[in-house]
């Protein structure tokens, strides 16, 4: 995945970012959170129990939540598989996050360079690996809710509303990040593939690590 | 309670009052199960299949006359046998007929998640309409007494009705009719109330049972379901009837603050990156920096 090469049309040479394995995860992962999302709202409020009829109505949104969460929770398992290494801290990254201030008001220049993922990244991904995990243990409990005793019921009611709170969080400000905020992160994560700069400006450690050997 | 629930409380245009107002008033019904006039003979949970329209299901011998551990999808009405050993080492059979408690402040339509699934009418009965019900399981976690059981077939929960369909029509429920001690009594809430008080008072002072007393639970607001117990501070005793029951907290937090909090967070969670774009805007990277960067 450390091919470099230039895209016929392109003014510029592109690199591979992801390869099809992880997009295949990452949006197994992203369809299921989001089926898991508009039924879990729907169960989470009165007030937002229309959204049930966008895919079936209630009894069938009751019907494969959990199973979505299931693939969720694998497909999650598995990104942790393809990227568990990539996503540990390095001191690269707490330079950063003692910058995180210019990430965030967009005065890039001013940041310290970092590898193929930014503490952010990192932090979501853990977020959702530990929030799937969470998730499915709770939902487990509400899925089979007649099996266990009071106390298990209520102690998964509370987790399970605790985890998708956090990563509901963490999912507004990943989707706004990869399509709004940070142009062509969306477009990496379809095609698999960055523009040189792109790469340059947002993971320079990366980029030089993966075009040295060209 | 179709019919009474249309029944018109204002009218326009109309000189005097409403034409037929008040001559039936809707009364909170209760039922009263007095434990100690129960024989354990089981034709109520027979009659309840029979006017429900259930087979009877298979049982599960545990070492006592009950038919099975707990009420069932499609078994609503069971007898709870427990023999207690008392303090001079006397034992009593104690019978307890196990049935939904038609909460005044129902913990499963609290916990419910699906429009109208379950619904309390006017007369107190707490009623699931399998219609709506989605089959989530959220009304097991609400209830302090264990009730409603979840049919795999159709996916759906049930519970007894308290034979709304007979109230309704002016007719007590199957159970009571079937009772042939006359432990079972169908009335008002405020009728069985007294005829509890009565009875209790009665066992307390003419037949030795200092605690007998009447099982109305206020942590739930009273219940459409009433006891009296040989000994009301023990209620436990009886197959596990809980001591106060309330709306787990749990389920209170979860469908109360919880609920305004999250909805708070989301909300503000969009609205934080609606700001942000606003103030800041994306992150562009121009082409023509990969040499202006190789520059520098």
């Amino acid at each position: 995945m450390s091919a470099s090469h230039v895209v016929p049309g392109s003014r510029e040479s592109r690199i591979v970012r992801y390869t099809f394995d992880e997009r295949i995860h990452h949006w197994l992962a992203g369809i299921s959170y989001v089926y898991c999302l508009i039924t879990g709202l729907a169960f989470w409020s009165p007030y937002l129990f229309w959204l049930a009829a966008l895919v079936g109505g209630g009894a069938t949104a009751r019907f494969w939540h959990p199973w979505s969460g299931v693939i969720f929770t694998i497909s999650v398992l598995w990104m942790y598989k393809l990227w568990s290494k990539d996503m540990a801290t390095t001191d690269a990254d707490r330079a950063w996050s003692k910058a995180m201030k210019y990430y965030v008001e967009n005065e890039d220049e001013k940041l310290p360079h970092i590898g193929r993922f930014n503490q952010g990244q990192k932090t979501f991904f853990w977020l959702m690996l530990y929030g799937a995990i969470l998730l499915l243990l709770s939902g487990l409990g509400l899925w089979f809710v007649e099996s266990i005793p009071a106390w298990l019921r209520h102690l998964s009611i509370a987790v399970h509303v605790i985890a998708a709170l956090a990563t509901i969080a963490g999912f507004i400000i990943h989707v706004y990040m990869g399509t709004a905020m940070v142009r062509g992160g969306f477009n990496a994560i379809v095609t698999g593939e960055v523009t040189s700069s792109w790469a340059r400006h947002h993971h320079r450690l990366w980029y030089e690590q993966v075009t040295r050997n060209k | 309670m179709s019919q009474a629930s249309a029944q018109i409380r204002k009218i326009s245009g109309h000189p005097g009052p409403v034409p037929g107002a008040n001559v039936e008033p809707i009364y909170t019904v209760c039922k009263l199960i007095d434990t100690t006039t129960c024989i354990g003979c089981k034709a109520c949970e027979v009659a309840c299949l029979e006017w429900n329209g259930y087979p009877f299901r298979e049982t599960v011998f545990d070492n006592s006359y009950q038919t099975m551990p707990e009420t069932a999808w499609n078994y609503w009405n069971l007898i709870k046998f427990n023999e207690v050993e008392g303090a001079d080492g006397s034992v009593s059979l104690l019978m307890r007929k196990d049935q939904c408690m038609h909460c005044a402040e129902p913990g499963c339509l609290a916990a419910c998640p699906a429009d109208g699934a379950i619904v309390q009418y006017a007369n107190g009965i707490v009623d699931f309409q399998q219609d709506h019900c989605i089959g989530c399981g959220y009304c097991v976690n609400g209830c302090p007494f264990n009730i409603p059981k979840f049919d795999p077939a159709t996916k759906k929960m049930f519970k007894c009705t308290l034979c709304v369909d007979r109230v309704t029509e002016g007719l007590e429920p199957a159970c009571i009719k079937s009772c042939p001690t006359g432990c079972l009594h169908f009335g008002t809430k405020d009728d069985m109330k007294d005829l509890a008080e009565t009875r209790a008072q009665q066992l307390r002072e003419h037949y030795g049972f200092a605690k007998a007393g009447v099982y109305d639970p206020p942590g739930v607001g009273g219940t459409g379901v009433i006891y009296v117990l040989h000994d009301a501070t023990n209620p436990e005793a009886y197959g596990d009837l809980p001591k106060d029951p309330h709306i787990p907290w749990t389920v209170q937090i979860w469908k109360g603050p919880a609920k305004w909090i999250g909805n708070l967070a989301m909300v503000g969670g969009l609205l934080g990156v609606v700001l942000h774009y606003m103030r800041f805007g994306p992150k562009r990277v121009e082409e023509q920096e990969e040499r202006k960067g190789g520059e520098s």
